[in-house]
């Protein structure tokens, strides 16, 4: 499965189209790693715990992007998106959306 | 004496606050200027792929994310400075950071595919705790484009 957020992928020729596809997933870090990030605020820093959640949360939705662009027959998503929310506290949403769309040589 | 003791406990993560906050900073910095020049080789394009004077293959979508706090003596000068307003420098160096760190993240990720050029590249802070971000005081960006292998054609 080949992803760009471009309109096409390069060096390759999109033959037809077949709508969009998405992928979302709702993560929520855990209690002890909170208190770590409270600590970090004291001294400052990289919160590792939250990139951690941060690049998890993407990658779960890109995997489930992907899925649903091969149960429609697809072999490449383009145009892809991303777009992140805070649906309650300590709790993120990561959501990914493109084209699907089926690709030659 | 309770008062105190508050107070103390402000003055002390006031100290800490401010040591750690700034060889931390001092410490990253000198880690994104040394992978900037190493990863230097990969081109980034904010526009969209140029296809007439590039040839490439193996595109592929790469992303970069990072996740950066402010220390304790930052923001109560931020506090301070809300009074009067103006440029807040403390919160300057921490966006700047934590998008230098996504970017290079990103540019890691597509040199280790052996790719050297990035195209339409899109910055997003994001907004992964912002319940309790006015706890935390962090910047989150999340960075991607799409990566390929190219070379110049010579123009005819």
């Amino acid at each position: 499965m080949l992803l760009t957020n471009l309109e096409t992928v390069p060096g390759k020729k999109i033959t037809r189209h077949l709508g969009l596809v998405q992928g979302s997933t709702v993560r929520a870090k855990h209690f002890g790693k909170d208190i770590a990030a409270g600590f970090k605020n004291v001294f400052g820093g990289e919160l590792k715990a939250y990139t951690e959640l941060l690049s998890e949360a993407r990658d779960e939705a890109i995997d489930r992007m992907k899925q649903e662009a091969s149960s429609v027959g697809a072999n490449a998503v383009v145009n892809v998106r991303f777009s992140t929310s805070s649906v309650t506290q300590g709790a993120a949403e990561l959501f990914a959306y493109g084209t699907a769309v089926v690709v030659e040589d | 004496m309770e008062f105190l003791i508050q107070v103390g406990l402000v003055v002390a993560f006031l100290f800490l606050g401010f040591v750690f906050g700034q060889i931390a900073e001092k410490r990253h910095y000198k880690s994104i200027i040394k992978r900037e020049k190493t990863y230097g080789r990969v081109m980034m394009f904010g526009a969209k792929f140029p296809d007439s004077d590039i040839s490439a293959r193996d595109a592929s979508l790469v992303t970069g994310s990072a996740v950066v706090s402010i220390d304790y003596f930052k923001r109560f000068v931020t506090g301070l400075r809300a009074i009067v307003g103006g440029r807040v420098r403390s919160y300057e160096t921490l966006v700047d950071r934590a998008r230098r760190e996504a970017i290079l993240r990103m540019k890691q990720q597509a040199d280790d595919l052996g790719c050297n050029m990035v195209f339409n590249i899109k910055i997003e802070t994001a907004s992964i705790s912002k319940g309790a971000g006015k706890a935390i005081g962090s910047v989150e960006v999340l960075a991607y484009g799409t990566a390929v292998a190219g070379s110049e054609t010579p123009s005819t």
